[in-house]
């Protein structure tokens, strides 16, 4: 067992676990705390593959903005208190049931299709540096570049018109 | 850095990581009730998705599969932001995210 084989399966299971946390904590400030953790794993995975761009950037969308928006939000609904009424005790198990066999079902399908999977060729070729990265977003996916600035602007524009308070209201 | 590291670990861990976490998310979202807790579960699968992406541009040594995950990062971003907001207002509204609550469709 490799060294990089051990950091991977410590990774896996720290994502894992904390996925898990995420669902089953109570209060939703653990939730979020738990899901920065599990977002840092699967930056660490990223480092793992050496794609180290990827997960700087990971970090900083993710870890950074995504969770201070969930964090905010929570506080702003004042929602840290632990008085949710669970699902109906049907529909839970119906949650764990679905989630046992779509996993069985998906695991199934990959272990069958793994005689594909060929062997893996390493041409040391740099494919995931910053250089070339900016190089095939900048030149071969230029114009969703482009659209990709549009989508936010639209997103921030969308998320100030909802989050605007009507006066009109009471 | 001349060997892959898919020799150590090999691609079948990664789809079998990515297939358990975006199950985990499928769960959360069948199995909470709290909006929030099912707006992180949707971000566990799109990054379960990602996860996948990146492990196959390393499998195929293409900087494309990286390229997808920025755009896939970017729609998330927004459609964090955007469902928030709408979470927000329906809280002003209503005085809960409960889901179950949020059958009927007049204000």
């Amino acid at each position: 067992m490799s060294v990089v084989l051990i950091i991977f399966c410590v990774l896996a299971a720290v994502t894992l676990a904390t996925a898990f946390m995420t669902i089953f904590s109570k209060n939703p400030i653990h939730s979020a705390l738990y899901l920065v953790v599990c977002f840092f794993s699967i930056a660490g995975h990223y480092l793992l593959l050496n794609s180290q761009f990827l997960a700087i950037v990971h970090v900083i969308v993710y870890s950074g903005a995504i969770m201070i928006l969930f964090l905010f939000t929570i506080m702003l609904m004042n929602l840290n208190k632990e008085d949710e009424v669970h699902k109906p005790r049907i529909t839970r198990l119906g949650a764990v049931v679905c989630f046992c066999l779509m996993c069985l079902v998906l695991i199934a399908i990959f272990i069958n299709s793994k005689p594909i999977v060929g062997p893996y060729d390493a041409t040391g070729e740099d494919y995931q540096s910053i250089k070339v990265l900016g190089k095939v977003l900048l030149n071969e996916y230029m114009v969703p570049f482009e659209f990709a600035s549009i989508l936010l602007l639209t997103a921030m524009i969308g998320t100030v018109l909802l989050s605007k308070k009507e006066k009109s209201q009471k | 850095m001349a060997s892959n590291i898919l020799n150590h670990i090999g691609i079948e861990n990664y789809i079998f990581l990515s297939v358990i976490l975006f199950c985990i998310g499928v769960f959360g979202v069948l199995y909470r009730r709290n909006a929030i807790i099912v707006f992180m579960s949707i971000e566990i699968m799109l990054n379960a998705v990602n996860l996948l992406f990146v492990a196959f541009s390393t499998y195929h040594q293409d900087a494309q599969g990286q390229v997808f995950v920025f755009f896939s990062m970017a729609v998330a971003a927004a459609e964090v932001a955007v469902g928030l907001a709408i979470l927000v207002s329906i809280f002003r509204n209503l005085g809960s995210i409960d889901i179950d609550n949020l059958k009927k469709l007049k204000g």
